[in-house]
């Protein structure tokens, strides 16, 4: 439990490989895993770390993510002191109210920053999703005498060949003491391995300095700018977590975490064997299976009522699905209703949104369709 | 204190002691119901959306479990800075400190609390039943007839009125009589135990309740027959919805599996009255490949491997491979082993089952005396053991 830190979540980023998915949403609030948001994975891992002081950086579209976080309730961020914190951009004369990148939302943040009580700050992306503390990582920190530590995960074989759709990809190389020694940005062919998880352990006076630096030159990249720049002047630590680590960065990656959601081993890493992921729960009733329900290999939210047949989905909350209707490996957001013989495979629907009866949509695991929140279809 | 209007006091002492194993340790209220809520959830719900935000709950027979979940009341969205849920267990008070000896004599040892509120009306609710009912309602015709004790009435089919206290009513729906489970009934309008008292009136008649040697200090046998005695205004309020007392083991069993008929007589599905619970933080349910789930309501965090069929499954529950699950309830966190059945069955909380056991069997068709059976809480049940129809296993 590390107390001496508070947390910053950068939920401001802007992702446009994600379409129609973050059109009236920021990534943070988008639904994943049947019942949670993805901004619940930072959120809960700082709060099991026993971080009681946490602020949520936003810029825009963030009324979802705000509806979701409320005052921190579900996180225990509720309190008296410290708790939770939106910050929103205020429009001043060197800030329009719209971040040119991290930098510049970490220097709008300032205040809130130069408040805060604790000596270390541990600062993550919101769209990174992994079940982990950050004791061992500051531990790691402390004992190397690290300016900065950046969390990272190797990637495997298949994975470095795996061709994606890349968003702010930053990889780097270490030496033996595993000081980052070369870091390279979104690189088209590249050897190196480690990729960071867009997670920093840094003491709060630093960052300021840091920040305040990158800001007089015009550089407002973290990754690009305060990392890149700074790899021969600061003693910059890479800190190695193994296990699952999913990027939502792409409707691609988001289709295939969900589904990723349903091989047994990584939802018990992520939901059952390490601390609880946490998340604003509401009074959905059980859900309901009537006799021609056919469901298997998915997971299934409360308040759902199935007539029809479900294979190797995510079906989120108060979701409706007909009888003689199939849903094949898809992913269905809450309040969405499939009518009676409908038929899609490889499809991710949006929030209330109403397929109508015998529709049918047909995607693929690269390309899964998205339909739009609200649609009739 | 803000003055109050209504103010509800909430009986939850209740044992329950013919649900045998299922209150060993728990009071009654906090027996679960219907997957993820238990029964005090309907009174506090009922409250929360009439709009009464000042509930006390009373209680006394095993209580932690009990004060435990209601805490403060969130869950019910009843802590507000002017309301909120109170728990208040029979307190010491000097030399005369005691337990509550009945209904009425629980309200009277908390009439200081009430008097805070010096409200208008008391709203006497018991944590027994399953209903959904807007108490403004029978606020409103209380307030009508400007009556000093309103009563809440449901018609009960006539052979089975004898169990019940029963309300003979002349044309305006006054109270003439009150007779606690008469062998011979003249109406069929049987008490809910849901009463809205002037608070005047009914501080009078508990003071006098509690000079009274011979009283067994309940509101049923004795405050509602003395104010009827004392020439006061008592109307019954009939309700038309459903209610049902889940006082055994087989009326718990039934009203579950009312729940996953055709059409249920209590819809919980219906948005605007939902029901509120305390919700645990747990993931979606997995229903793995091969698992096959019919008619049947499931809680979150549950893993389903084997057969599940017209069953209600609380939250956490286990089914692994080969299990086959039929016409019973599984309450939080329980795990059913491979190949094991379970027919016809209530297995409480945080039980394990082994493998290839055998619970309960099928109940035959038309059979009124049913044979439940019941695991009690936290019971380990090894491999291979076979637990008969109607049998009550405990650890």
């Amino acid at each position: 439990m590390i107390r001496e830190a508070f947390g910053l979540i950068y939920a401001a980023q802007e992702i446009m490989n994600l379409r129609d998915l973050v059109d009236q949403r920021t990534v943070g609030a988008l639904p994943i895993g049947g019942r949670y948001r993805v901004i619940d994975f930072p959120l809960s891992n700082m709060v099991n770390t026993g971080i009681r002081n946490v602020g949520v950086i936003a810029s825009r579209n963030y009324n979802s993510l705000m509806d979701h976080i409320g005052s921190g309730k579900a996180w225990d961020l509720s309190r008296k002191s410290d708790g939770l914190f939106l910050l929103t951009p205020y429009a001043l004369r060197d800030n329009p109210g719209q971040y040119r990148g991290m930098i510049e939302a970490l220097k709008s943040s300032m205040d809130y920053i130069r408040r805060a009580k604790q000596e270390y700050c541990v600062l993550s992306e919101t769209y990174i999703i992994y079940n982990s503390t950050f004791d061992e990582m500051m531990k790691s920190h402390i004992e190397t005498g690290a300016d900065i530590t950046v969390m990272y995960r190797t990637l495997d074989g298949d994975e470095l060949a795996a061709e994606k759709e890349r968003y702010s990809d930053v990889r780097f190389d270490i030496d033996g003491s595993g000081r980052i020694v070369d870091l390279e940005i979104d690189p088209e062919l590249t050897t190196l391995s480690k990729r960071s998880m867009k997670t920093y352990i840094i003491r709060k006076d630093i960052l300021i300095y840091l920040v305040e630096e990158c800001f007089s030159r015009g550089e407002y990249h973290f990754s690009e700018n305060l990392l890149r720049n700074n790899l021969h002047r600061l003693k910059i630590q890479g800190f190695e977590h193994k296990g699952y680590v999913g990027s939502i960065d792409s409707v691609a990656s988001y289709y295939s975490i969900n589904m990723d959601l349903l091989n047994t081993d990584i939802r018990r890493e992520l939901f059952v064997l390490k601390n609880r992921v946490l998340t604003k729960v509401a009074d959905g009733v059980p859900a309901r299976y009537m006799d021609t329900a056919d469901v298997t290999g998915s997971l299934i939210a409360n308040g759902c009522i199935i007539e029809g047949k479900v294979e190797n989905s995510v079906i989120f909350r108060h979701v409706q699905i007909g009888k003689g209707a199939s849903v094949k490996n898809s992913i269905i957001l809450p309040g969405t209703v499939v009518g009676d013989d409908a038929d899609l495979e490889y499809v991710i629907l949006d929030k209330n949104v109403s397929m109508r009866q015998r529709s049918r949509l047909v995607g693929n695991a690269g390309f899964p369709v998205v339909i739009r929140k609200g649609s009739l279809v | 204190m803000y003055k109050k209007k209504t103010v509800a006091m909430l009986l939850a002492g209740g044992q329950g002691s013919r649900l045998g194993v299922l209150t060993a340790s728990k009071a009654k209220p906090a027996v679960t119901y219907g997957g993820k809520y238990r029964i005090i959830d309907f009174p506090l719900s009922n409250c929360s959306h009439s709009g009464i935000d000042t509930v006390g709950v009373l209680t006394q027979y095993r209580p932690l479990e009990l004060n435990t979940y209601i805490g403060t009341g969130s869950a019910w969205d009843l802590d507000t800075t002017s309301g909120g849920a109170f728990v208040l267990p029979p307190f010491s008070r000097g030399e005369s400190g005691e337990w509550y000896s009945g209904t009425a004599n629980a309200i009277y040892q908390n009439m200081n609390f009430i008097e805070q509120f010096d409200p208008e009306n008391v709203l006497i609710l018991s944590g027994d039943h399953i209903y959904k009912m807007n108490y403004n309602w029978m606020l409103a015709a209380h307030l009508e007839k400007d009556a000093d004790a309103t009563i809440a009435v449901i018609p009960v089919p006539i052979e089975e009125a004898s169990r019940f206290g029963i309300m003979n009513t002349d044309d305006s729906n006054r109270v003439l009589e009150f007779e606690e489970k008469p062998e011979e009934p003249k109406s069929n309008l049987a008490s809910m135990g849901v009463y809205i008292f002037k608070w005047s009136a009914l501080r009078k008649y508990l003071k006098e309740d509690t000079k009274n040697p011979e009283s067994e200090n309940d509101f049923g046998k004795n405050i509602i027959p003395t104010m009827l005695e004392g020439g006061e205004k008592l109307y019954a309020y009939e309700f038309g919805g459903y209610w049902k007392d889940v006082g055994t083991i087989q009326s718990l069993w039934e009203a579950n599996m009312e729940l996953l008929s055709k059409q249920p007589p209590l819809n919980l599905y219906d948005d605007p009255w939902r029901i509120f619970s305390r919700n645990p933080n747990e993931p979606p349910q997995f229903v793995a490949a091969g698992a096959v789930v019919k008619n049947s309501m499931i809680c979150e965090g549950c893993v389903i491997y084997g057969t599940v069929e017209n069953s209600i499954l609380s939250s956490g529950v286990i089914v692994k491979e080969g299990a086959y699950i039929k016409d019973s309830i599984i309450m939080s966190d329980t795990v059913i082993g491979e190949g094991s059945e379970i027919k016809a069955s209530i297995i409480d909380e945080e039980a394990v089952i082994g493998r290839e056991c055998k619970v309960g069997e099928d109940i035959p068709e038309g059979e009124t005396n049913k044979k439940i059976t019941v695991i009690g809480k936290q019971t380990f049940i090894e491999d291979g053991w076979k637990i008969a129809a109607g049998e009550e296993v405990s650890k």
